[in-house]
């Protein structure tokens, strides 16, 4: 079901057809820019250290794509607050399917593909230097969907948290912006409260930081590295279930 | 066993305060006053299976809280309701694939694309099997006449042609209860006359019960044998519509085409409701001066070139219910 | 003077009205800053040669930076922009005031209401926990002062030249993507200006969006040191004169085009 809502919101938005050329074209440039400064860092200073310019686009290709991917199939979520606004989500109630899967497939952008792109094109260069094993490839994919996981899952508490209040929910951008522009550097470079936020509350470094370790040949133990990942759907579960709260908030309440 | 019961249902809100000016929203921030409004305060009633029932009330006054708890997406604090042997807000999926909901000033149609493209997201929602879809799609289609705007995205449609692509969108899964909200809102006199007309037959004919919330009181005079009136959260009236009449008033009205127009028209027993020119609208009661008695004093006073009696319409009734109410 | 004061006021008791989104603002301005900062200080522990900033120069650079992110014109005037496309900038034209100057003025409000309500608390935050100190000199600081006042003159006078073009162009949404990027990125919002390669340094120099925020960080920061200042503020005071004149000209044009054709 959520494939053809999808794929029915897709038709509808290629009516406008120039306005997405356009969005798709400005998002793709805006996280170019993004990974050019981090070139031109790289091009004064020479490297980070203790890690490689190659190394460092590892981290940021991997988060990048897996956060536009959760931004392409998650618009519904990260909208959810004006759905809840006008008074939409009464009729998504009054359809017998679980409300979680009808806000899922209620709208599909295509403007995250300018990230995907660029995210994809990132890792493809740094997958050419990375010494590839059926291992790490499989530790690149397990990051992959587990960063594609928690990012869902924090959209489906920012949407969540719009049962209770749509005031400040710009703040969840920290977590989800915020937290793929961080999570694109090795988490190294931050301080330890920091590097400790991001691996217990929002589990960044689990599913991001570890397995790149892992894949980069650095020293990690091999159950941090093929179990953290785990940690993104955990997330997502937890927070499906905090959805359920907040829609049962809304069926006592109305709004 | 009735199709649907509803006792004793209550639902409160809280509505936080706001504070008026630049400080009071700055107080806002740490603390908030909340007051409770009693939306319905204890509503029973109970429907068989192919009423056609008219739920009506002044704005605010707990019809739609009441539709939403019985349409499974509001959870009352206290009362029983059971619709086809279930409560609806506990098992809110298996409750709603058997009502269909229409909102007049909201349509469910996917509004950039096709009318039929809609129809088809729908049978997979409801999960509707092929063979029904197609037979109950192309009756619908008939019956309301789309098939000229099947093509068309929704947003494209007349606020009638959406009216009526609505109702079909909401029975392709073929619900024994249909809600109908404001159904003809907006709509222009053909197209109300279409709309009152389809939901006639599907009540006649298929024995769908529906119930009706409007503030149109045509609607509910060429629809509905029994109206339930709420206000105030409590259902002040509930029967057939003769019986809502005499309920509130005995009154009968008397309507005038004098041949000149001079004179105020005054008599002891009736007052003048309306004038207009050479027409002139009495109200009396019957109990204490017969229609005959009333026209011949007037008559001998003022030439008369025409005149009828008649029920006052149910807007007035309802007016005078509702006036009723007010402290 | 005062229907223009009028038009600030109004569109800052509205502005004003934001405070959550203002609040939000600070978490996510803040959580950016601390971000960017550990990654510039990062590099720095690898650096060999001299650079063209020193790290003591990175957190007023950053932190004031983010404070003051909403005054660079990032994006267009949206009330503006629904107004040339629904055509109701013809009845603006009614009105007995300059068109040019009442958007300006509209500007004005738009890029100060929401630094007023972030940079304190964000500017209060940093000092406190993220190393922000004071100007090198006062020189500096009254510097940085005076490039600040020409910097919000000359995201003015963008902004409305963006409003402007709408006149032309209705896809408002796109050009405003580009220009954010392209803002962003000449700013010193993505990384500061110095840190471009060498040989690109005579672009970012000749643009003037380095204007918009990088002139008055360094001279906050000394970096460009005080003496100096004369010569910086002269060009974001050229720029601007530049834009509004070229904004008051196509204004000019597009406006003549509307009565014309009817809009």
């Amino acid at each position: 079901m959520i494939v053809k809502l999808l794929a029915a919101s897709l038709r509808a938005n290629l009516h406008y057809r120039a306005s997405f050329f356009m969005q798709t074209v400005a998002a793709a440039l805006i996280t170019c820019v993004e990974f050019l400064g981090i070139w031109a860092l790289f091009s004064r200073f020479g490297s980070l250290p203790g890690w490689s310019l190659p190394e460092v686009a590892l981290f940021y290709g991997l988060i990048n794509t897996a956060f536009a991917l959760t931004d392409l199939f998650s618009r519904g979520f990260d909208m959810f607050a004006d759905t809840l606004r006008v008074g939409d989500f009464d009729r998504v109630l009054l359809r017998p399917r679980a409300a979680a899967l009808q806000i899922a497939g209620q709208d599909l952008r295509l403007r995250p593909l300018g990230r995907l792109a660029q995210g994809a094109v990132i890792l493809a260069w740094a997958a050419a230097h990375v010494a590839w094993t059926p291992d790490r490839a499989a530790l690149a994919a397990l990051s992959l969907a587990g960063s594609f996981c928690l990012f869902y899952g924090l959209l489906v508490f920012q949407a969540t948290i719009a049962f209770w209040t749509i005031d400040s929910l710009e703040m969840m951008n920290s977590l989800t912006y915020g937290g793929v522009y961080a999570g694109g550097y090795p988490l190294d470079i931050y301080p330890l409260w920091f590097r400790r936020t991001f691996t217990f509350a929002v589990p960044l470094a689990c599913v991001n930081w570890y397995p790149v370790l892992a894949i980069l040949g650095r020293e990690v133990p091999p159950a941090a590295a093929w179990l953290a990942p785990l940690a993104g759907p955990a997330f997502l579960g937890i927070a499906l279930m905090a959805w359920r709260v907040g829609v049962g908030r809304y069926a006592s309440t109305g709004n | 066993m009735p199709q649907i019961l509803v006792e004793n249902l209550v639902k409160t809100f809280r509505v936080a305060e706001r504070r008026p000016g630049l400080a009071g929203a700055f107080a806002g921030l740490f603390s908030r006053k909340h007051r409770t409004v009693r939306a319905i305060d204890g509503v029973s009633f109970s429907i068989e299976a192919g009423e056609l029932i008219g739920y009506i009330g002044p704005n605010g006054a707990g019809k739609s809280t009441t539709v939403k708890a019985l349409s499974g997406i509001l959870v009352p604090d206290s009362g029983r309701c059971e619709i086809l042997g279930r409560t609806p807000w506990k098992d809110r999926v298996a409750h709603v694939a058997r009502i269909g909901v229409v909102f007049g000033q909201r349509t469910q149609l996917w509004w950039d694309l096709p009318v039929t493209e809609s129809f088809e997201l729908l049978r997979d929602i409801y999960r509707v099997p092929a063979e029904d879809f197609l037979k109950r799609r192309d009756e619908l289609v008939a019956l309301l006449g789309l098939g000229p705007v099947l093509d068309t995205p929704a947003r494209q449609l007349s606020l009638g042609q959406r009216m009526r692509c609505d109702l079909a969108a909401a029975l392709l899964h073929a619900p024994p209860i249909l809600f109908l909200d404001e159904p003809t809102i907006g709509l222009d006199a053909s197209a109300k006359l279409a709309v009152r007309d389809f939901v006639k037959r599907l009540n006649r004919e298929r024995g769908v019960t529906v119930i009706l919330t409007t503030h149109d009181m045509d609607d509910i005079e060429a629809l509905c044998e029994r109206v339930m009136v709420i206000a105030d959260g409590r259902i002040l009236s509930d029967g057939t519509l003769a019986k809502l009449r005499q309920s509130v008033t005995r009154e009968r009205w008397l309507t005038l085409d004098l041949v000149e127009e001079k004179g105020a028209i005054e008599d002891p027993d009736a007052r003048v409701v309306e004038r207009d020119g050479l027409r002139v609208r009495l109200a009396f009661d019957p109990e204490k001066v017969s229609p005959a008695v009333l026209v011949a004093r007037i008559a001998a006073r003022h030439p008369v070139r025409d005149l009828f009696v008649e029920n006052p319409p149910i807007e007035a009734i309802v007016a005078r219910l509702y006036g009723e109410l007010k402290p | 003077m005062t229907p223009y004061l009028a038009v600030v006021s109004a569109r800052f008791r509205v502005l004003l009205q934001y405070r959550a989104a203002a609040f939000a603002g600070v978490v996510t301005q803040t959580f950016f800053g601390f971000v960017r900062l550990a990654i510039l200080l990062a590099f720095f522990r690898a650096a060999s040669g001299p650079q063209p900033m020193t790290p003591a120069d990175l957190p007023a650079y950053i932190w004031l930076g983010q404070a003051m992110f909403q005054m660079v014109p990032w994006s267009l005037d949206r009330e503006v922009a629904a107004l040339v496309r629904t055509g109701g900038v013809s009845y603006e034209l009614l009105r007995p005031v300059d068109l040019y100057n009442q958007w300006f003025a509209r500007a004005l409000a738009l890029r100060t209401a929401p630094v007023l309500l972030r940079a304190l608390p964000m500017v209060v935050l940093a000092a406190a926990f993220f190393g922000l100190g004071p100007p090198p000199s006062a020189a500096s600081g009254l510097a940085f002062a005076a490039s600040v006042a020409a910097a919000l003159l000359l995201s003015c006078a963008l902004t409305v030249l963006l409003n402007v073009t709408l006149m032309w162009t209705l896809s408002g949404e796109g050009v405003s993507q580009l220009v954010l990027v392209t803002v962003i990125v000449f700013s010193g919002l993505v990384i500061p200006l110095p840190f471009f390669p060498d040989w690109f340094q005579p672009v970012v120099t000749a643009l003037p969006f380095a204007g918009l925020m990088d002139t008055p960080l360094r001279l906050y920061t000394g970096n460009i040191p005080a003496t100096d200042a004369v010569a910086f503020l002269t060009r974001q005071v050229a720029w601007t004169l530049a834009l509004v004149l070229a904004g008051r000209a196509l204004l000019a044009r597009g406006t003549r085009r509307l009565v014309i054709h009817g809009g």
